[in-house]
């Protein structure tokens, strides 16, 4: 897949920040990033220069450097491509600014789920292939010049499906961002909860609002930015309540899936159904935003839900 | 006429004997000759029923917990709660008949109860949308639960559905966010909530009315990310495989109280909840009595920070690196 050549902008604090803040607690030797970073600069140095990718909707060839420049997004029909977590957040933040949270959590087989393979074995191949530990990456940083507590869902991991991981990491980032008075910003894209971790994984719809819930009546802005594709228990946790809900053009956003819709109504599904456009026009989402305005837009919606409350605290 | 599932086939068998003997008893009037020959077999059902009974495969709980005469929520509000009063509608679309609730007693306390109902026939089935509500039923749901919170009475909800109803009116009034904001409002509600699974805990449908201070669960009910089905037919492409799956995703209820995911375990006559539903009216009752008493002898903030914590904890994973496979 053309598209996953993208690593050349890696987050030049990931380095830095996560070994330094978790090799305290988590026990590990020195070094722990090193046996990472040799690896992965092996795997970029395989990938040839001058690969083009052919945008899905109007079949321009695009060059993958342009494209990576682009944000990803085809410079003729304004296609988005799906963007990794890592160059999703590089895309938004300061250089330099993101202090990344719990980057060593990884999930566990508690259920000793074992199906046509075992799910101990899935999370081994996704943690090798992604280089991701799972679905979503969390940090406090600058958004312009606006603190945010950021957290950015990433398909590639298991469909960006959210565990125990994904629960924990984001709750542990909205708690700290009640704690900080900082507003938080969601990005997602996810095919719901993770099935291999079972209830475990349904509680953390719960886990993730009662976070928010404090949240909210701390007064503190909570933008969630829907992107392609979030469904089902992702869609009927976290993601529907933000104080604004935002989508990239054209995600494919719903609770159930299409087919599943399909098989038990019996019906044909209306044209542009559980897209961000028919959502918007149904009266769930804010605002369309492409994702290169993303960041200044971003800024500016939290100058205006920030704004009143800096006011009221002086 | 009794529904007999698969695996109480011997059961079944044993019954329609029995009633062949009194059939025929009645028919010649013959009597003491198989007065024992009745007993006898009324003695093996009750064993065989222990039998089967004592070692359920998580399956067969599903099967059970979707058997179509098991009690339903309106039959527990009837049997557990008094003085009902039905409230309609959530003031935003209509009034969803999968969802039902209103003020109601149970014991001296008057509290709102709630939950999702399930149709006994074709017709009423179709009425309650076989018990999938639709956004407009987490509207009234929560429309009911900001009642009970405004003049202090205890909610009390039962979760008996396969899931959120997957249609596409569903979507367009955005179900998702029906459930969502239940999930963020029922943790701020400060009266004490009680959950009861009493059938089928369908997956997001099932939690959109199930943050709860007390989660209890029937000992044949089941509660499951998604239906053992789909997980199936995603897993092993054949829905076929639903056993399979009901077992690898622990759905029954001494697999969540092990993984401290409901609180309680509310025991069923042999048979299951159908087979006496008085008993196990009687059983719920005391339960539920007993929970909210705890409950209401607790402070509300310590009740709100406990309930908080209760699904902060929720969810198992490791900070470090993963362990060498």
């Amino acid at each position: 897949m053309a598209t996953s050549s993208f690593t050349k902008k890696t987050l030049g604090v990931e380095a830095n920040d996560s070994g330094k803040a978790r090799s305290a607690d988590s026990g590990q030797p020195a070094f722990p990033k090193k046996p990472k970073i040799t690896p992965s600069k092996a795997k970029r140095r395989e990938i040839p220069e001058g690969l083009w990718t052919k945008c899905p909707k109007c079949s321009l060839m695009l060059y993958d450097k342009e494209l990576d420049e682009n944000l990803k997004v085809c410079k003729q029909c304004s296609h988005h491509f799906p963007i990794g977590a890592r160059e999703r957040i590089h895309s938004l933040v300061e250089t330099c600014s993101f202090e990344e949270m719990d980057a060593e959590m990884t999930s566990v087989d508690a259920l000793k789920f074992t199906g046509a393979s075992s799910y101990a074995s899935k999370l081994d191949a996704y943690r090798k292939n992604t280089s991701l530990k799972d679905a979503v990456i969390t940090g406090i940083g600058k958004i312009n010049s606006i603190r945010v507590a950021l957290g950015v869902m990433d398909f590639q991991f298991l469909g960006g499906s959210m565990g125990s991981v994904v629960g924990e990491k984001l709750t542990r980032l909205i708690e700290t961002g009640t704690a900080k008075e900082l507003p938080v910003v969601i990005i997602s894209c996810s095919g719901g909860a993770r099935m291999y971790e079972g209830m475990l994984s349904l509680m953390q719809m719960a886990k993730t609002c009662a976070a928010l819930a404090y949240h909210g009546r701390s007064r503190l802005p909570f933008i969630s930015v829907l992107t392609h594709p979030t469904t089902a228990g992702v869609m009927a946790s976290f993601a529907t309540i933000g104080d604004l809900i935002i989508a990239e053009p054209a995600a494919m956003i719903g609770f159930a899936g299409p087919r599943v819709i399909k098989d038990t109504t019996q019906s044909e599904l209306p044209p542009g159904f559980q897209t961000a456009e028919f959502l918007r026009d149904r009266g769930l989402i804010d605002a369309i935003v492409s994702r290169k305005e993303m960041k200044g837009r971003l800024t500016s919606y939290l100058e205006f839900m920030t704004e009143g409350r800096t006011a009221r605290h002086a | 006429m009794k529904n007999y599932l698969d695996f109480e086939k011997p059961i079944a068998e044993l019954q329609r004997k029995m009633d062949e003997l009194q059939r025929h008893r009645e028919a010649h009037g013959i009597e003491i000759s198989l007065d024992k020959e009745i007993r006898q077999i009324k003695k093996k059902i009750s064993e065989e029923r222990r039998r089967i009974f004592s070692d359920l495969t998580p399956w067969q709980r599903v099967q059970l917990a979707r058997h179509p005469k098991r009690p339903y929520t309106l039959d527990y509000i009837r049997t557990v709660f008094s003085d009902f009063a039905e409230l309609h509608g959530d003031r935003l679309y209509g009034n969803d008949q999968a969802m039902v609730g209103g003020f109601a007693k149970i014991g001296d306390q008057k509290v709102v109860v709630l939950g999702t109902q399930k149709g006994r026939d074709t017709k009423e089935n179709i009425r309650r949308n076989f018990g999938s509500a639709h956004p407009e039923g987490y509207r009234k749901a929560l429309r009911l639960m900001r009642l009970a919170d405004k003049f202090s009475l205890p909610i009390i909800t039962l979760i008996d559905t396969a899931g959120a109803y997957p249609g596409i009116a569903a979507e367009e009034r955005h179900i998702a966010e029906a459930i969502a904001v239940n999930l963020r409002e029922m943790i701020l509600m400060e009266v004490p909530i009680i959950a009861m699974v009493i059938g089928e805990g369908g997956s997001g449908g099932a939690l959109g009315v199930g943050v709860a201070d007390r989660v209890l669960i029937l000992e044949n009910a089941y509660y499951s990310v998604i239906s053992p089905e789909g997980c199936a037919a995603i897993l092993w492409k054949d829905r076929s495989a639903a056993p399979k799956a009901a077992e690898a995703l622990k759905i029954t209820a001494r697999d969540l109280l092990e993984l401290s995911l409901v609180d309680e375990i509310i025991p069923e006559p042999l048979g299951g909840a159908h087979n006496d539903v008085e008993v196990t009216a009687a059983t719920v009752k005391e339960r539920l009595l007993a929970n909210l008493k705890e409950l209401t002898a607790v402070g509300t903030k310590e009740r709100l920070e406990q309930r908080y914590r209760k699904y902060r904890a929720h969810g198992r994973f490791q900070e470090g690196q993963p362990v060498a496979a």
